[in-house]
């Protein structure tokens, strides 16, 4: 165990150290911080996707509460670095539109389908589940398709990006963020069961490192965490690899995502905290003496299904400009408004893709019950 | 008779395997692109360098 613990610390020093020789110390940097995400998210279980299905499954809502916890710690940050550095870091803001609260709505019906989000999938499949495994493949996949068409999706109709902080200023705009947040906390206190509102201790350490490591990215790379972003640029690699003229495309003809197109991924601060948040998750399940079991085993449809709503999600994430990482958790904290339309839109697509999970997700018949041929 | 269901791999076979495709991106990737300029790196901490960030995020268009 000390030899397999020695060796997963040299690994994740090793992949650091990796980025720092080859892309800057920046690059390094945002691998240790990705590596934080993925140690906190996998080894102190805190989680997105779960949590919107506890609320609703089990009137749970202890991993909910942690999570507007860790928002409003990060906002409570952010809102003046914000203000005062305008031109050194910028916030996740984006528009509101039609698209926008579609893409959210589906992407909150398949995370559910998926059992994991944006952060989740990379977590699932850094900690060996089979399922996120191949949602991972899906999610990439349809991040990347999703930048084909996000043009003419966006032309449906959107208004322009509202801040809080362009509505009431950066100090008032923090206030009614923390006030909304504890009042969505009231709200889900009262609907959750007795015993099961206030977080553990756990869940209270978690939200603190989050929104620590959180800040950490926005201080070092200038921007909020995010996840899609990057997925998608490694899925317009692969299909550059394989002959497609991606950048004659809208979405990778403009000029910073021709850049990062261009240049390698380890210069792509999303790239570097999804390598880092999955390889984070590896070593938090490899440091566990016990790994845990594996998923349900699926029937072969469901393994389709499984694919088919990745392949949707990332798809819908690039829609909705985010997942529950870009645009929930780092939209609201930075004061966008598309955050707070994109919760909404997304947990009801996420009621619903509970609801559908016992007809698209059958678990395979077990070994014991088949009859030998 | 219900289907036959293949043995699924453990958690760290999995994860062997999704640390692999990891990987096998970047190695692809490194082929592809062009090696970073070190020189040509941005400052390690973009608060107080002076520099515009990139804009490569999940919520840029």
């Amino acid at each position: 165990m000390l030899w397999n613990r020695t060796g997963l610390v040299l690994f994740a020093l090793a992949l650091a150290i990796f980025a720092f020789l080859t892309a800057g110390v920046r690059a390094g940097l945002l691998v240790l911080v990705g590596l934080g995400f993925g140690l906190v998210l996998e080894g102190m279980r805190f989680g997105f996707a779960g949590p919107w299905r506890m609320i609703v499954t089990d009137r749970d809502g202890r991993g909910l509460i942690a999570q507007f916890l860790a928002i409003g710690l990060t906002a409570a940050a952010a809102f003046p670095l914000l203000a005062a550095a305008p031109d050194e870091l910028f916030g996740a803001h984006a528009p509101v539109g039609l698209a926008m609260i579609a893409g959210a709505f589906v992407f909150g019906a398949t995370m559910q389908l998926v059992m994991g989000c944006g952060s989740g999938t990379l977590v699932n499949a850094g900690s060996g589940n089979l399922v996120g495994l191949v949602a991972l493949v899906g999610f990439i996949g349809g991040s990347f398709l999703g930048t084909l068409h996000l043009g003419w999706w966006t032309g449906l109709g959107a208004l322009p990006v509202i801040t809080f902080q362009g509505l009431w200023g950066a100090d008032a705009g923090l206030w009614i963020t923390l006030a909304l947040l504890a009042a969505l906390g009231a709200v889900v206190a009262l609907r959750a069961a007795p015993g099961k509102r206030m977080p553990p201790r756990r869940l209270w350490i978690a939200a603190a490192l989050i929104a620590a490591l959180a800040l950490a990215n926005l201080v070092i790379a200038g921007q909020p965490w995010g996840i899609v972003y990057g997925l998608g640029l490694w899925g317009a690699k692969l299909a550059e690899a394989g002959g497609a003229d991606v950048a004659a495309t809208a979405f990778w003809s403009v000029p910073g995502n021709a850049e990062r197109l261009g240049a390698s991924i380890l210069t792509d601060v999303t790239s570097l905290t999804n390598i880092g948040l999955l390889a984070g998750a590896f070593i938090a399940m490899r440091w566990k003496v016990d790994p845990g079991a594996q998923t349900t085993n699926l029937t072969a449809a469901s393994w389709i299904a499984v694919l088919m709503a990745a392949l949707v999600m990332g798809y819908s994430a690039r829609l909705a400009f985010g997942c529950n990482v870009g645009a929930f958790f780092s939209g609201i904290s930075t004061g966008s408004l598309h955050g707070w339309v994109w919760l909404v839109a997304a947990f009801g697509g996420s009621y619903m893709g509970i609801r559908m999970r016992p007809i698209l997700l059958r678990p395979a018949a077990p070994a014991a019950e088949r009859v030998p041929a | 008779m219900s289907a036959s269901a293949p043995a699924r791999p453990s958690r760290p076979v999995v994860a062997f395997i999704a640390l692999g495709l990891l990987a096998a991106v970047v190695l692809l990737d490194s082929l592809r692109s062009p090696a970073v300029d070190l020189f040509a790196a941005p400052p390690p901490i973009a608060l107080g360098s002076g520099v515009a960030p990139g804009g490569a995020h999940c919520s840029g268009g």
